[in-house]
């Protein structure tokens, strides 16, 4: 049962809120959200692979041979290898560093330029709104494939333009989101405050603005986290992604995988687990870093 | 409400203009020649330069390209597409061939999420943090985990290791044949609706528990109403507007979105379409195609702007 209270919601000094160790905060995260640890727990043990990768891996992602091709999942290849010989529990590893890297670099491309226009489309309101909000339109109208489509054809499929590809469509939903808070952000008497006290805008926006939209910046960030893996998986699937040899989720369930399926279903079926799981992972942690951190803002 | 629809109508015409313009200058710039693709070359792979020069001629591919998209967006206007470039039919007729089946995916798949979403969402919302809500939510989130063409993937596998069963090749029309065309589309159906289920489940759930706080809310449990009545006369009406953005949203996604599913399921829709055209450099049906998308998308979300301000005239007079 919640009483509103309109002139309570800046956030509380920090000395009024209670100091809590990092265990103490770590158990009480645990214990409110146990589905957003659950997450962390996915997310913090896939960071450790992927940085791990080459003194974990027990076998060269890259190391065709040609004597072990189709083994079955046992005790020396574990997930088995694919059609080239190649072990599958190496390359799933390796490649949580590319789904990492295209997630990571995709969600903090995209939301930091889409907050940083969201701030700009409402601060400067007007025709610089008017203008930039078209833009965003065309973004979000604009088919998400055929962008993908044209970047991997004028700049080649490769990792790094596969997060440009991905990072497009992210920054409209993120300046709309900014720009929202941002607007009413504005509208507080604060800012009006340090207006008439003659702070530049620049004072302005850093002081007062980024402060405020950076609980919704963020919870943006983790999720789209998810989206951004998955898309990289998909356009890596259908050839617009990384290329053989590298070893990218998406692209080690197209091609050979469905082909050998009935004779090797394990060369298809670990690297889709490895997906959902880190997609997963990252849904839960963003859902329960969400209701922390705003408990009134919306998914989408 | 007249002022109101006439300058969200007002807004659509730059928005247009820009995914045309878009378009256009990205089918110019990616590298490849439709002429080239079209003439292929002799043996050696030469081709006679007066014959491409014919070709592009022909194909109006000489002329100055603001020229091109003038030509282009006059027909548009007039509702003319033009040909495409490889089987010289009007786009718009290719386009009909193949959008029976993209928008009874879209509709279907639309049909079975909302079925499911909004009940369990529901349910999610008024047992928060109880095992119901857990595994609604495990269930939820993990529909948006698992890559449908991953899930379209392992369906195929099992229908074709356990019943025979081989991807049909060819769309069986409902009004042909509807025992055919059910067991051709159930299929992509689940697999896109179990995500798209999942994306709704969510909205719901979070705008349910948003309403449930409100204080009409407690008001009527004060009055002593039951909890069906409460959830349902209140809570679920209230919490509605923002599901029925995404369900819009998402179902405008689908009709040209689909090119995954289309392509594990190997089935003949738009978005596969849109994708072969791409790789042909066929300017027109690209053009046209992504023209189409981001009008269904436009009206969509206009649909739905409308919608709440009819709902909630604070919008309106804004």
């Amino acid at each position: 049962m919640s009483v509103n209270y309109p002139l309570v919601q800046a956030p509380a000094p920090a000395e009024l809120a209670p100091r809590l160790s990092l265990v103490e905060e770590v158990t009480g995260f645990v214990r409110t959200k146990p589905l957003g640890a659950a997450g962390a727990l996915i997310i913090l043990a896939m960071l450790l692979v992927a940085f791990l990768a080459s003194a974990l891996a027990p076998f060269d992602p890259y190391l065709a041979d040609y004597g072990a091709q189709f083994a079955r999942p046992g005790t020396e290849h574990w997930l088995g290898t694919d059609e080239f010989g190649r072990d599958v529990m190496s390359r799933i590893m390796y490649g949580a560093r590319i789904a990492l890297f295209v997630g990571f670099a995709a969600s903090f491309g995209g939301c930091s330029i889409g907050a940083v226009l969201g701030v700009l489309s409402a601060y400067c309101g007007g025709k610089v709104d008017l203008l930039l909000e078209r833009v965003m339109d065309v973004l979000l109208a604009f088919p998400q494939l055929i962008l993908a489509l044209a970047v991997a054809s004028i700049l080649g499929p490769a990792v790094p333009n596969v997060v440009i590809a991905v990072a497009i469509p992210i920054i409209p939903r993120a300046a709309r989101v900014v720009r929202a808070t941002a607007l009413s952000i504005k509208e507080n008497q604060y800012v009006e405050a340090a207006h008439g006290l003659g702070a530049s805008h620049y004072r302005v926006v850093r002081q007062h603005i980024v402060p405020n939209v950076l609980a919704p910046y963020l919870i943006m960030v983790t999720a789209q986290l998810g989206t951004a893996i998955l898309a990289e998986a998909a356009l890596s699937y259908l050839g617009l992604g990384a290329a053989e040899p590298t070893p990218s989720w998406g692209l080690m369930l197209s091609g050979s995988a469905p082909a050998y399926a009935e004779k090797a279903p394990w060369i298809g079926l670990f690297p889709g687990i490895a997906i959902s799981l880190a997609v997963f992972g990252f849904s839960l942690f963003g859902d329960s870093l969400r209701d922390a951190l705003d408990p009134k803002l919306r998914g989408r | 409400m007249r002022t109101y629809l006439a300058k969200r109508l007002l807004l659509i015409v730059p928005t247009l203009f820009g995914v045309a313009a878009v378009v256009f200058l990205i089918m110019r710039v990616i590298p490849g020649d439709v002429t080239l693709l079209i003439l292929g070359g002799d043996q050696t792979g030469r081709i006679d330069p007066q014959q491409l020069a014919a070709m592009r001629h022909q194909l109006g591919l000489d002329q100055p390209i603001w020229m091109q998209f003038g030509t282009w967006l006059w027909g548009v206007l007039r509702l003319d597409f033009g040909t495409s470039l490889w089987t010289g039919q009007p786009v718009i007729e290719e386009v009909l061939i193949r959008l029976p089946l993209s928008l009874e995916v879209a509709i279907l798949a639309t049909i079975v999420s909302v079925l499911l979403a909004i009940p369990l969402g529901m349910l999610a919302a008024v047992r928060q943090d109880t095992w119901v809500d857990y595994v609604i939510r495990v269930g939820s989130i993990g529909g948006q985990a698992i890559p449908s063409f991953w899930v379209g993937i392992l369906v195929i596998l099992f229908l074709v290791i356990y019943f025979g069963w081989g991807p049909p090749l060819e769309f069986t029309p409902p009004w042909v044949d509807p025992w055919a065309n059910f067991q051709q589309l159930v299929w992509p159906v689940v697999t896109v609706g179990y995500r798209y289920a999942a994306v709704t489940t969510r909205m719901t759930r979070s705008t349910v528990l948003e309403v449930l706080r409100e204080d009409y809310i407690r008001t009527a449990w004060a009055k002593g109403l039951r909890e069906r009545a409460v959830v349902i006369r209140h809570a679920l009406k209230n919490a509605m507007l923002p599901v029925i953005t995404l369900v819009g949203t998402e179902f405008a996604f689908l009709i040209g979105g689909l090119v995954v599913t289309e392509t594990v399921f190997t089935l003949n829709g738009v978005g596969r379409f849109v994708v072969d055209a791409v790789a042909h450099r066929d300017y027109p049906v690209v053009q046209a195609l992504v023209f189409l998308i981001a009008l269904c998308f436009v009206v969509v979300n206009l649909l739905i702007d409308l919608t709440y301000a009819w709902f909630d005239p604070r919008i309106r007079y804004h």
